[in-house]
């Protein structure tokens, strides 16, 4: 595959596409993580939700 | 008597979905939804990228633009993301405002820097593109400058969210500024016909059919639905992140309250 006289700006684009989307994706894993890690942080510390289930329960 | 019982079955039909409806607006049945939907839609989305990427990388170059082109495989779906994601927050907004939808304003929030990425991948693969086909990176023509409002628009709104702390009174301003901010939409649509612009008019979606070549065309729709599954599969997490955060607020409060008692 022969990307011709402007490769470089066809592999910036595609180079800068997949770091911003790695960023976002790593992103809302991370965040994730950390709610859920602060929920388990609460639980274990002895809050429960008003409704009596558990912080950590996600249903 | 078939009528009659048709109506009944309508109206149960109705009644079914409108009490699922209302299940989904439950945030605890809705985190149940995305456990069970979210590792599907990820994985479609990478087999649809997987083959969009493979289709963009073997198309044929463009007999003007030689291989260029292939820009436009990432290029368009991040510019109808970038609307169709700010479409998304105007829906939730109307939910926020009308319905007071217990989910609406948890999409609209946690959809705004998906659609901020969007945009500014837009924005810079076509600065990209236009570099080798127009000789320049950016002009302040209609399309282009339209955009940008809306990329800042985005930011405005991320800023808007932040500054208030308690989400409910910060969804309502949010959500009045996003159906503002909704105007902008046909006007980055149209801008390339009511206005003489640097960028090219529309040729996918157009009056009379698309303008482009099969071998450009399958693999820029292929590319089109697996961004915005993707889309779909981040806001779906995002949303579950922003209803955990909540959760994690209101429990600090219930123990910060428990411990001044």
């Amino acid at each position: 595959m022969s990307l011709g006289p402007y490769a470089s700006f066809i592999i910036s684009s595609y180079a800068l596409v997949a770091i911003v989307l790695a960023v976002l994706i790593g992103w809302v894993a991370i965040d994730y993580r950390s709610q859920t890690r602060r929920l388990r942080e609460l639980d274990e510390s002895g809050v429960t939700r008003r409704s009596g289930r558990s912080a950590t329960e996600l249903s | 008597m078939s009528i009659a019982r048709n109506a009944v079955h309508d109206y149960q039909d109705a009644r079914t979905l409108t009490m699922s409806l209302i299940d989904l607006a439950n945030p605890t049945k809705f985190l149940a939804l995305t456990a069970r939907v979210l590792p599907w839609l990820a994985a479609i989305t990478a087999i649809l990228l997987a083959i969009g990427l493979y289709q963009s990388a073997t198309a044929p170059d463009d007999y003007q633009q030689g291989a260029t082109v292939k820009i436009m495989f990432i290029h368009v779906p991040n510019a109808w993301l970038s609307m169709f994601v700010w479409g998304v927050m105007s829906a939730a907004s109307l939910g926020t405002l009308v319905w007071r939808h217990p989910l609406a304003d948890v999409a609209a929030k946690s959809a705004a820097p998906i659609g901020a990425a969007f945009t500014f991948l837009a924005l810079v693969t076509g600065s990209l593109w236009g570099r080798p086909m127009w000789g320049t990176y950016w002009e302040w023509d209609a399309r282009l400058t339209s955009v940008l409002i809306l990329f800042l628009m985005y930011l405005g709104l991320m800023a808007l969210w932040r500054a208030v702390e308690d989400p409910s009174r910060a969804a309502r301003a949010a959500a009045v500024l996003t159906l503002v901010g909704a105007i902008n939409l046909p006007i980055i649509k149209f801008s390339v016909d009511w206005w003489n612009t640097l960028h090219q008019p529309a040729s996918v979606l157009r009056i009379g059919g698309s303008t482009l070549d099969r071998a450009f065309l399958i693999p820029l729709l292929v590319m089109a639905v697996a961004f915005t599954l993707l889309f779909l599969t981040l806001h779906l997490a995002a949303m579950r992140n922003e209803i955990l955060r909540r959760r994690v607020r209101s429990l600090q409060m219930l123990q910060a309250n428990s411990r001044a008692a």
